[in-house]
């Protein structure tokens, strides 16, 4: 069920009278009934993934739990009785076996993602090594259907059971409650990839009907939705037609591609995760922000702190910082030091990690080598930018007025907004090859005369268009910069206005998705990008 | 409490009538562009019934008058027709006409026996949009969506005709709450010539049988009049294309053998109607013009008449004052076409 479609909102509405009408301590029940129901519309077969995910986990997670419990009654019994060593030894067996069930869940749960996401382009990439070599076995490929949202709650899941290791919190005892922190809707199409004691805090709590929030949470979905069906939707018929054809579309195409293709994915990201957050704020539960005005981002680190959050966060907490702190990760950190010396031997384990995570932060975006490029290209610029630190350092030190001034962090911000234009391009074009040629040929076609001829309208854009993604972008900056400058909350702000203009506001928002969204017959409605991941 | 619920009622109002003047607003008014669109709404202005009602698509609208056929026989009739309106369409239009008349004769085009599914959404909007809600127009509506059509879409058109806002122009305003009639009972007239020449024929198809699904409302219609003691006219009208085959015109005959209906094919009969496809027709032989619709419906109105019991309504009081406006209407739009014609050698406006 499209987040776009009437029937989802109507899906919404449902759950919405039903959740506030049962007894609050049903309420959560409700949320994983409708979960389900969500889940089975994508298709009842995909369940037993979701299921077999969730039930592992469950058991797993217990399995550990009991294990700890286990550690606390033996050492609390055996106080004063047993000597350190021994208290070690326990805990070192304790964690021995522990360490086995978060191994085989881990196993279990990524290897159906890979298998199912995986398995296809492994197959494809070894008859190509076989055939390299001369040799043409024939293999079939599974080309199975992806379950909606599995990258997300494998992830997520994975997140909790670490955790649940690692001893942050204690196993979820009751089995509904985690198969609702799996299986939560809103959060299914795209993420975001939420922790369980975020999340844990206000889902299974009782919620009595509170306007505010409500209004609060309808206001998001809306703004949302005008991200998606206003500017998203509306630029993919362009993306589509720039990226359809690279012969034709070279030169400044390639350049306005880009841009019109960061336009779509902010819209249709963001605005997803808007629509997800809202909702879980129409239910009374809290969802942490996925996006902090990213495109103001003056480096690539910077961006990637405020781009997709989740999954960054997930990836610096359960594989970044584990990778750099594991045994042969020191040594070799140590090695380095007495080898290289201390600046450039402490880099190396650092440096390793980042290109791991990247590899892998490519690859869980797509099974395809446009998407591990993609990954290992953001790996290199953030390599390069901290090698050239010391150079961008010493210009600043020798020039101190240039950091502060208004037109140095424009600069940033567009520099690393075209950067990130740019190394988007490879999940547009979807062949590595290709994409290098036509960062070349952005320089070497020249054929500026397209913003002038009248080119740009001949892509599925009318000049309507463009007035009305113009005016929804300094709509977008304005916004942004609302929630910059500090005076919190946008929504707060309205609130504080006469309820004449607070109205206004609300109706013009409605009005404008109604009117000019890209929606409906004439438009390709679209899936939301984030979806096939 | 009572000022809330006031302040909520206004709000609530507000929306109401800004939502309705912009659904208005945007939605096609089909008055100098495909004005095909209008036909079906202003079957609901007329003031009197009709003892012989056409169903069907551009085949019926654009090939019979029922202006002349009144003329000529005093016969009341209306044409419920729309552009490829489908078999399913003309079903639920026709039982959406039985809520407001009997007619004694209804008279069906067999061409959309061809379509087992659904078309064109564009087409359906024009068969759709003009219907006033009923049971019909439900059932009419979830026959006949395309694939990306919601049914919510029909209920507010808004949603449908949103991206119109950066086409309108002064008639949307101005036909925000009004229409112009566009047909004479249904008929659209043109009055220049195209001769048809070169008309292609038919390629040989690898299945001549007609669907499932057109053969179920087929069935449905003959049983509607049945039930309502109608009698039912199956016709093939004389256009030369879209290219009517053999296979299927022996299909229809011995549906009607069998189902106890009339079935006529305008195509064997064009030399006795006194159709000359080098004048009666406007666009090559697909279409009537003017001419060609009055030949066929004097021939097609003797037919009705030498069959059925068909009064003559001429001299009748209820009848004579409207016809006599829907005769100055139909005469100063021939007059107005002519004089288009003469101007600018085509028809402009229509």
């Amino acid at each position: 069920m499209l987040f776009t479609s009437y029937e989802f909102l109507a899906f919404i509405a449902i759950a919405f009278v039903i959740y506030y009408i049962v007894p609050k301590k049903y309420q959560w029940k409700v949320l994983l009934g409708f979960s389900y129901i969500f889940y089975a519309l994508s298709g009842v077969k995909y369940i037993a993934y979701i299921l077999a995910t969730t039930i592992s986990t469950y058991i797993v997670s217990r399995r550990i739990d009991a294990k700890y419990e286990e550690q606390s009654a033996y050492l609390a019994a055996n106080k004063g009785k047993i000597d350190r060593t021994a208290r070690k030894e326990y805990k070192a067996s304790i964690k021995k076996v522990t360490w086995r069930w978060l191994v085989g869940c881990l196993v279990f749960n990524f290897g159906i993602l890979a298998v199912i996401k995986y398995a296809d382009f492994t197959i494809t990439n070894f008859s190509s090594i076989l055939h390299t070599f001369g040799a043409n076995p024939e293999f079939g490929l599974f080309r199975f259907a992806l379950p909606l949202g599995i990258s997300f709650y494998t992830f997520q899941t994975m997140g909790y059971i670490i955790d649940v290791y690692r001893g942050k919190y204690k196993a979820e005892k009751n089995f509904g409650k985690v198969a609702l922190f799996v299986s939560f809707f809103p959060q299914l199409i795209q993420g975001p990839i939420s922790r369980f004691d975020d999340l844990a805090q206000t889902m299974f709590r009782e919620h009595a009907y509170d306007a505010k929030q409500v209004s609060y949470g309808l206001q998001r979905i809306m703004w949302g939705y005008f991200k998606k069906v206003v500017v998203a939707d509306r630029l993919l018929v362009a993306v589509k037609t720039l990226y359809s054809d690279a012969s034709v579309y070279t030169g400044a195409y390639v350049l306005v591609g880009m841009i019109l293709y960061a336009g779509q994915l902010y819209g249709d990201f963001t605005g997803g995760i808007d629509i997800t957050i809202g909702i879980a704020e129409v239910f009374g539960i809290k969802v942490k922000e996925n996006f902090l005005q990213p495109y103001f981002s003056k480096n690539i680190v910077e961006y990637w702190n405020r781009w997709h959050i989740s999954l960054g966060s997930w990836f610096k907490e359960y594989l970044f910082y584990p990778i750099s702190v594991c045994q042969p990760m020191l040594k070799l950190s140590k090695n380095s030091r007495k080898r290289f010396g201390d600046a450039v031997g402490k880099r190396i384990p650092v440096y390793i990690a980042t290109i791991v995570v990247w590899f892998i932060t490519g690859f869980w975006h797509g099974a395809a080598w446009n998407f591990i490029v993609w990954g290992l290209m953001n790996c290199l610029v953030i390599l390069v930018s901290e090698e050239l630190k010391p150079l961008y350092e010493k210009f600043h030190a020798k020039f101190p007025a240039v950091k502060p001034k208004w037109w140095y962090r424009f600069f940033c911000i567009m520099r690393t907004f075209l950067l990130m234009s740019c190394l988007r391009s490879f999940d547009c074009y979807r062949d590595v090859p290709l994409t290098f040629r036509m960062w070349g040929e952005m320089f070497t076609r020249f054929n500026p005369s397209i913003f002038v001829d009248g080119s740009l309208l001949q892509i599925g854009l009318t000049s309507s268009d463009y007035v009305v993604v113009a005016v929804a972008v300094l709509l977008f900056i304005l916004v942004s910069n609302l929630q910059l400058i500090g005076k919190g909350n946008v929504r707060d702000q309205i609130a504080t206005k006469p309820p004449v203009v607070r109205y206004m506001i609300y109706y013009g928002l409605f009005l404008a998705i109604i009117i000019f969204g890209a929606y409906g017959i004439g438009y390709d409605s679209s899936q939301f990008i984030y979806n096939q991941f | 409490m009572k000022k809330k619920v006031i302040r909520y009622s206004l709000v609530a109002v507000f929306v109401g009538v800004t939502l309705f003047l912009l659904q208005r607003l945007l939605m096609p008014k089909y008055v100098d562009d495909v004005v095909e669109g209008s036909l079906i709404s202003e079957y609901y202005n007329e003031t009197t019934d009709h003892d012989v009602l056409f169903v069907g698509d551009c085949e019926v609208y654009e090939n019979f008058s029922p202006i002349k056929l009144w003329q000529d026989y005093g016969v009341t009739s209306y044409i419920r027709g729309s552009a490829q309106q489908l078999i399913w369409q003309s079903y639920y239009l026709l039982e959406d006409a039985l809520r407001y008349e009997k007619p004694k004769v209804v008279v069906f085009n067999v061409l959309s026996m061809k379509y087992d599914e659904p078309q064109k959404e564009a087409y359906n909007r024009m068969s759709l949009d003009g219907m006033r809600w009923s049971k019909s127009k439900i059932d009419a509506i979830n026959a006949s969506m395309c694939e990306g059509e919601s049914f919510i879409s029909y209920v507010f058109p808004l949603l449908r005709y949103h991206s119109r806002w950066s086409e309108l122009n002064a008639n949307d305003v101005k036909y925000m709450f009004s229409s112009k009639q566009i047909s004479h009972n249904g008929y659209y007239m043109r009055v220049d010539t195209k001769a048809a020449e070169n008309v292609p024929t038919g390629k040989a198809l690898s299945n001549y049988q007609f669907g499932d699904n057109s053969y179920k409302y087929l069935d449905k219609m003959v049983k509607l009049c049945k039930d309502n003691d109608i009698q039912l006219v199956l016709i093939k009208a004389p256009s030369l294309y879209p290219y009517w085959y053999q296979q299927w015109d022996e299909q229809m005959k011995s549906y009607a053998e069998r189902n106890d209906v009339q079935y006529i094919n305008f195509l064997d009969c064009t030399k006795e109607a006194g159709i000359d496809f080098n004048k009666d027709t406007y666009d090559g032989g697909l279409h009537m013009n003017l001419d060609g619709a009055e030949k066929l419906t004097n021939y097609f109105g003797k037919w009705l008449t030498d069959k059925y019991d068909l009064k003559d309504h001429r001299n009748e009081e209820e009848y004579k004052s409207v016809y006599e406006e829907k005769i100055k209407f139909y005469e100063d739009m021939k007059l107005d076409q002519y004089n288009e014609l003469k101007e600018y050698g085509k028809v402009v406006s229509y």
